[in-house]
């Protein structure tokens, strides 16, 4: 039944650009609420980046074309009028989530936006330059003046729920800046080829996230003694339509969510948190696979058990206990849920590829984090991994927040190099040169990230 | 004369009302049908269904243009209709064309979806769009790590 309503609902959902499918919804919000948001949320970002696409169009010369395209645009003058050129539709969406033009969109939908390296290199993460990584449907209309969060579940003392500003105003607010990284970041290296999108390595931010303590809210609601887990839930619409599904409901253990870092974030950079990153609300357990951080917050569970909310279990954001054979497949029972994120280097600049003349010193830069741990050494080398030297490390701003390292090389002879990067974090562990374990989803790849440089 | 055309316009309007009102109920009910009665409409929706998809097929004709196609990575072949109607409704194609799988893989995935996100039956199609994307996104063997893709450009 619930998969012949979901394919129901889809049929909506692709007939809703004729306007008599959108009448109808108009007629069945009271009874089928949920259905008719969901339809209405993909189709008002359909329409909405389709609006933006046009008045775009409309305030475009071909002159302006060519000069977005960065090349002429040969036989121009056959384009059909009103022709839109394949390549500005990607163009366009980035536009209309505020993103650099230079993001790469893996997926559509769901949106999967991913960062180039050496568009990383700001200390703290911009918006416009922050990967994007979603399950479902972005939510389009959020009225914040009725916007509440519900704490509940089998640990809490009593069910209770907060107003936005109640919570803005009635616990202290902190600051930090902490490094978010998608679970499947580099997940593109694996072999054999693992499902999902396929991440390169700019899966990755560290912005400054301003908001409370889930502690506070914690012990303002009063949790029982037996809790062990606390699960997110958001409003974002399953991607198959069916309303009874939640897109993505993970969560994080208690003593994560005891830590000072862990908030309930209302700003990201010291404004509003995007809509593309869960406004007006949003979890953020910086350290721990991007996926714990819950976006567009509207309930948190307080469980006694293990929280199990969809794309908690196995095999999503899970790795096997006891490694296994690329391509093989093992019981749910060896494997575990993904907490702290491994150590890993990005170069930020300068981008791969650079050509310069021999006796330039080049500056290298870039960040490393180790989840929940510290960096305690950032090192690079010139010849495949034969020598190695050290780069400077600044220590980082806060818990979870990545660090930079900075150095500069002199090369010994004209020709083609690979700059590698290698961090280590204080337990002595470092990055793999080759791509680490496979595992059956492809998390966790943190080998050593490799720029190319030519000396003439 | 005048007191009859009001008289007659209030008749068509209450008309029109109660055909509006009837349009609305009937569609209510068809829906609560679908959701609390399907066993009672099965073989309406089956025979519904098809035709849809008939419909959808024709839809995405005149959507999936060769540019299309080529900028979300797909390419003819046989399947490939299925393949638009059954695998682009939910998620875009581009989720399909990022990645590399064998027959049973590709099967892994199908059945991960069904089990999980909702996915309908494929039934007899199945074979078919398993064809198509074991032979057009098929895994290529690769070493522990590829050698780096570079785009070179002068450094001041």
């Amino acid at each position: 039944m619930k998969k012949r309503f979901a394919g129901l609902v889809n049929l909506f959902c692709f007939s809703s650009k004729s306007s008599f499918a959108l009448k109808l919804n108009t007629f069945q919000t009271g009874i089928l609420d949920k259905v008719s948001l969901c339809i209405n949320f993909q189709y008002s970002i359909e329409s909405f980046v389709k609006k933006e696409r046009r008045a775009f169009i409309k305030k475009i010369t071909l002159a302006s074309l060519a000069s977005a395209l960065g090349a002429e645009i040969v036989f121009a003058k056959n384009l059909p009028k009103d022709y839109i050129p394949v390549f500005l539709e990607e163009q366009d969406s980035l536009k209309a989530f505020g993103k650099d033009s230079a993001l790469k969109v893996l997926n559509d939908r769901p949106w999967n936006i991913e960062t180039p390296i050496h568009l990383l290199d700001d200390k703290v993460t911009p918006a416009d330059k922050m990967f994007v990584r979603n399950n479902g449907s972005i939510p389009d209309k959020i009225d914040i003046s009725t916007w509440s969060l519900t704490l509940k579940g089998e640990s809490v003392q009593k069910e209770k729920s907060y107003t936005l500003s109640e919570l803005k105003n009635k616990f202290k607010n902190y600051t930090y800046q902490l490094t978010l990284e998608c679970g499947g970041n580099g997940r593109g290296e694996f072999y054999p080829p693992t499902e999902g999108n396929q991440w390169g390595q700019g899966a990755v931010s560290c912005a400054l996230w301003t908001g409370i303590r889930l502690k506070d809210l914690l012990e303002d609601v009063g949790i029982k003694k037996d809790a062990v887990y606390i699960g997110y839930h958001g409003v974002d619409a399953h991607l198959s339509g069916d309303p009874k599904k939640e897109a993505i409901s993970r969560g994080i253990p208690i003593k994560k969510a005891m830590q000072d870092e862990t908030l309930l974030a209302f700003q990201m950079n010291g404004k509003e948190i995007p809509m593309a990153h869960g406004y007006p609300l949003r979890l953020v357990a910086g350290g721990y696979p991007a996926s714990a951080s819950g976006k567009w917050l509207k309930a948190i569970s307080v469980r006694n058990i293990v929280h199990d909310g969809a794309k908690m279990e196995s095999p999503s954001y899970r790795v096997p206990i006891e490694p296994i054979e690329p391509g093989t497949q093992t019981a749910a029972e060896n494997m575990r849920i993904i907490e702290s994120m491994p150590v890993k280097s990005l170069i930020t600049h300068p981008k791969s590829g650079a050509e310069f003349s021999i006796g330039k010193t080049l500056e290298i830069r870039g960040h490393a984090w180790a989840g929940e741990e510290e960096v305690s050494k950032v090192a690079y080398s010139i010849d495949f991994g034969a020598t190695w030297q050290s780069c400077n490390l600044d220590k980082p701003v806060n818990r979870f927040a990545w660090q930079h390292f900075q150095t500069n090389i002199k090369f010994p002879k004209k020709g083609y190099y690979e700059i590698w990067v290698m961090a280590t974090d204080e337990n002595g562990n470092s990055q793999p040169m080759v791509v680490p374990g496979w595992n059956p989803k492809g998390y966790l790849n943190n080998a050593c990230h490799r720029i190319a440089v030519k000396v003439s | 004369m005048k007191e009859e055309d009001i008289k007659r316009m209030i008749r068509f309007v209450s008309i029109l009302g109660f055909l509006l009102l009837f349009l609305v109920l009937s569609s209510i009910g068809v829906v609560l049908m679908l959701q609390y009665q399907p066993d009672l409409v099965q073989g309406w929706l089956a025979k519904e269904k098809s035709r849809n998809s008939e419909q959808i097929n024709e839809a995405f004709q005149d959507e999936w243009t060769p540019e299309k196609l080529e900028e979300v990575g797909l390419v003819e072949g046989e399947g490939l209709q299925l393949v638009l109607a059954n695998c682009t409704n939910c998620h875009s194609a581009k989720l399909v064309t990022q990645n590399r799988f064998t027959r049973e893989g590709w099967i892994q995935v199908i059945r991960w979806m069904q089990e999980t996100q909702g996915f309908w039956e494929l039934g007899e199609n199945e074979d078919a769009i398993v064809d198509y994307l074991s032979t057009h996104f098929a895994p290529e063997a690769q070493g522990r790590r590829m050698p780096l893709e570079v785009e070179w450009y002068s450094l001041e």
